[in-house]
């Protein structure tokens, strides 16, 4: 699949881009241990639907 | 990209199609037109409006930081392709609304609900999310009640945020309305919705622990067994013992939503709400686009006449005349302002560069107007008869396809009783009478446009209940989304104002916030569904004056920070459609509390029901003296939301008003924007 499908998938339902994430990290905070991609995962999808979230409309 | 030339020619192409589409009204004319005004307005409005907004009103700067730029994390904050991006704010914004508002709108002819759509979503719609957009990207990505907070004070704030509250429950409730109308003694659709659940929680499961974040693979499995409910479906409803145990009545169905509505927002979000959120965009998407594709390749004939004679009023679908109702029935689409809350959400923070704002802001925008053309053009394809049929309450049309028949004929749209009960047929339904609340009547349109593609007559009831399906799939889904949002609200405002509230623990609060948030819209519901005019005639009203007053909130918002930009000599683009919008929710609102016909009027129908009650008569649809206390509380309860959205919206007025003052008086820009 290639990488711009992948990414408006993930868009449409407001999963951002794991790969996106690691190369952040990597260049900006190589002190930090990323997220594997499961608690990046759990971790986006407790924010799109947990509290503040609700990002839906009429 | 290219010249202005391409973009004015498209403009003129649009105009001249809106010319036909206004000016013929001899025969049927074909719904190509329409799409074709539609389009070549919003591609000219989109290269010259939203690119003088950008450039001259808000002064866009391409080289100025973003949020994403300024502060990236890879997870909130992350600068995304446009392309992308746009896909991301068009799925969040494009929900129910601009499919049922522009069918229940049909009543008056497709001429009346296109010009506004079109007009609408150009000066007012589109503008309203650009500019929101604009503004919550240049202070981080800030929601709309933040913002209103700091640029206009502390009390036009907390109003604010109640009144999205109360807009809140309204839309769950008219939403749920509108499923509890689709699928009310429909075994096939019912089977379908209901297989959707246990299909979510193997997505779940699937997505939890044994391929996590592969959003589009478990989509793609869900899709399968989506359809395969579809198919198996008919065999379900035919048979004589599961039939039965699928087909439910609305008040039945209105309690299954209210408990899992309520179960929906206290499960973990991976079990069922996330995959149920996946499979109904994706469903959503590509049949918005396999209908656009439809209607291009059927090219079907306008059949409902461009006016029809309920302009003045007295309609069978809603009540009230064009002016103000059309503006309050036809609010997604052309302008909402629930988007002010998605403009004021997450795409602020995603968004790579400021150059990008207007394809995302008015782009989507348009993009979702385009959709409401195309749910007008469904609606208006059908036969006239069979849209009043669908759309009459049985108080109206009797529940006959005889009685029905005589009386929608005798409204001057011929319809035969062998008609009614061949479509009835046709679709796989037990009844097609009184099917109010737009879902089941845009059914019926995408029947006929995607059966003409593929699979003919004999296909026809698959597509009816496929289009049921991705109807109630996501509005369900915006149930429970919001529900659980609107729980989150409650526990916030509880902890505020309860002392002790913030002290018991999680779980206890969760209870108490989703039985609060789920009574509130379970009771608009409840009423909804037993009010014998069809529910619809009630709430959409009131749902379409507070999203309309939303937006007009959101636009005093933007001409307050136009004024404190010192900018005031461009605030005309956010002030006009103001302006409007202030009109027509205050009128509408103004004629839902005094007008003196009890069936524009709360306080007129509660007085007629409390003068019979007093003479001890009972009034039809009422059937005992209880029902009649019942029909007038809940008058008197939409009479208060209804008072309450226009204090609320006159109260911002007042503190955009004594904003720009101040900010007139001042010299220098007072905005707070993040300085780059």
């Amino acid at each position: 699949m290639s990488g711009f499908l992948r990414r408006l998938i993930g868009a449409l339902v407001g999963m951002p881009d794991y790969d996106a994430y690691l190369a952040h990290i990597r260049a900006h905070h190589p002190d930090r241990a990323p997220m594997t991609r499961q608690e990046f995962f759990r971790n986006r999808q407790e924010a799109r639907y947990g509290k503040g979230g609700g990002g839906k409309c009429c | 990209m290219f010249g202005p030339l391409p973009w004015m020619a498209a403009g003129l192409l649009g105009l001249g199609a809106l010319a036909r589409v206004a000016l013929d009204h001899g025969e049927p004319i074909n719904a190509l037109w329409l799409v074709v005004a539609s389009l070549g307005c919003f591609l000219a409005s989109y290269r010259f409006y939203a690119r003088f907004i950008g450039a001259r009103v808000m002064g866009l700067d391409g080289a100025r930081p973003t949020p994403a730029m300024r502060r990236p994390d890879g997870l909130d904050y992350v600068a995304t392709d446009r392309n992308v991006l746009f896909g991301h704010h068009f799925a969040a914004i494009a929900g129910a609304g601009p499919l049922v508002g522009p069918v229940l709108a049909a009543q008056m002819g497709y001429l009346p609900g296109s010009l506004w759509i079109i007009f609408g979503v150009v000066l007012a719609g589109a503008v309203q999310d650009f500019l929101v957009l604009c503004i919550s990207m240049r202070r981080d990505g800030k929601s709309l009640g933040e913002i209103i907070r700091v640029e206009m004070g502390e009390v036009a704030g907390g109003i604010a945020l109640l009144g999205t509250f109360m807009i809140m429950v309204i839309i769950l409730a008219v939403l749920a309305l509108i499923v509890v109308k689709a699928l009310a003694e429909s075994p096939w659709g019912m089977f379908t919705v209901a297989a959707t659940v246990p299909l979510a929680l193997a997505m779940g499961v699937y997505s939890r622990w044994i391929r996590p974040g592969r959003v589009g693979e478990v989509s793609l499995l869900g899709l399968v067994g989506l359809l395969a409910a579809l198919v198996f479906g008919q065999d379900v409803a035919q048979s004589a013992f599961w039939g039965p145990l699928f087909t439910y009545t609305p008040i039945q169905i209105c309690w299954i939503l209210i408990v899992y509505g309520a179960v929906a927002s206290l499960l973990p979000v991976w079990l069922l709400l996330a995959p149920r959120d996946y499979l109904s965009t994706f469903l959503k998407i590509g049949t918005i686009i396999a209908l656009a594709i439809g209607i291009l390749i059927m090219a079907p004939a306008l059949k409902m006449p461009a006016l029809t004679q309920f302009v003045n009023g007295g309609g069978p679908v809603w009540s009230g005349g064009l002016f103000p109702f059309l503006f309050i029935t036809i609010a997604c689409g052309a302008v909402s302002g629930f988007h002010a809350l998605i403009a004021s959400g997450t795409t602020p923070k995603l968004i790579a560069s400021e150059a990008d704002a207007p394809f995302i802001g008015y782009g989507a925008m348009l993009a979702e107007a385009f959709v409401a053309i195309m749910a007008l053009v469904g609606a208006s394809i059908i036969e006239p008869g069979i849209y009043f049929t669908m759309n009459s309450p049985a108080a109206l049309i009797g529940t006959t396809p005889e009685s029905a028949s005589a009386a929608v004929s005798a409204m001057g749209f011929a319809i035969t009783p062998e008609a009614i009960v061949q479509l009835t047929k046709d679709i796989g339904e037990h009844t097609i009478l009184s099917r109010t609340g737009g879902a089941p009547t845009l059914a019926v349109a995408m029947a006929q446009i995607f059966s003409h593609v593929v699979g003919g007559a004999a296909m026809k009831a698959f597509w009816y209940h496929f289009a049921i399906l991705f109807e109630a799939l996501f509005i369900l889904t915006a149930v429970d989304a919001g529900t659980r949002a609107g729980r989150f609200m409650v526990q916030d405002l509880l902890a505020r104002a309860v002392p002790g509230f913030a002290r018991i623990g999680g779980m206890a609060q969760g209870l108490i916030g989703t039985a609060i948030c789920v009574a509130a819209w379970g009771f608009f519901l409840h009423q909804g569904v037993t009010d014998p005019l069809g529910g619809v005639n009630t709430l959409w009203p009131v749902f379409g004056i507070s999203n309309q007053m939303l937006a007009a909130t959101a636009l005093m918002l933007a001409t307050a920070v136009l004024f404190r930009m010192k900018r005031q000599r461009y605030a005309w683009v956010s002030v006009l459609p103001t302006v409007w919008l202030l009109i027509c929710t205050l009128s509408a609102g103004w004629l839902k509390l005094f007008s003196d016909d009890p069936k524009v009027g709360f306080l007129s129908h509660a007085a007629k029901f409390s003068q019979a009650a007093a003479q001890g008569k009972v009034l039809a649809p009422a059937k005992s003296m209880a029902q009649m206390e019942r029909i007038i509380f809940n008058d008197r309860v939409d009479a208060v939301l209804c008072g309450f959205f226009m204090v609320v919206v006159l109260a911002v007025l007042v503190a955009a008003v004594r904003t720009c003052l101040v900010a007139l008086r001042s010299d220098a820009p007072s905005v707070r924007e993040v300085m780059a």
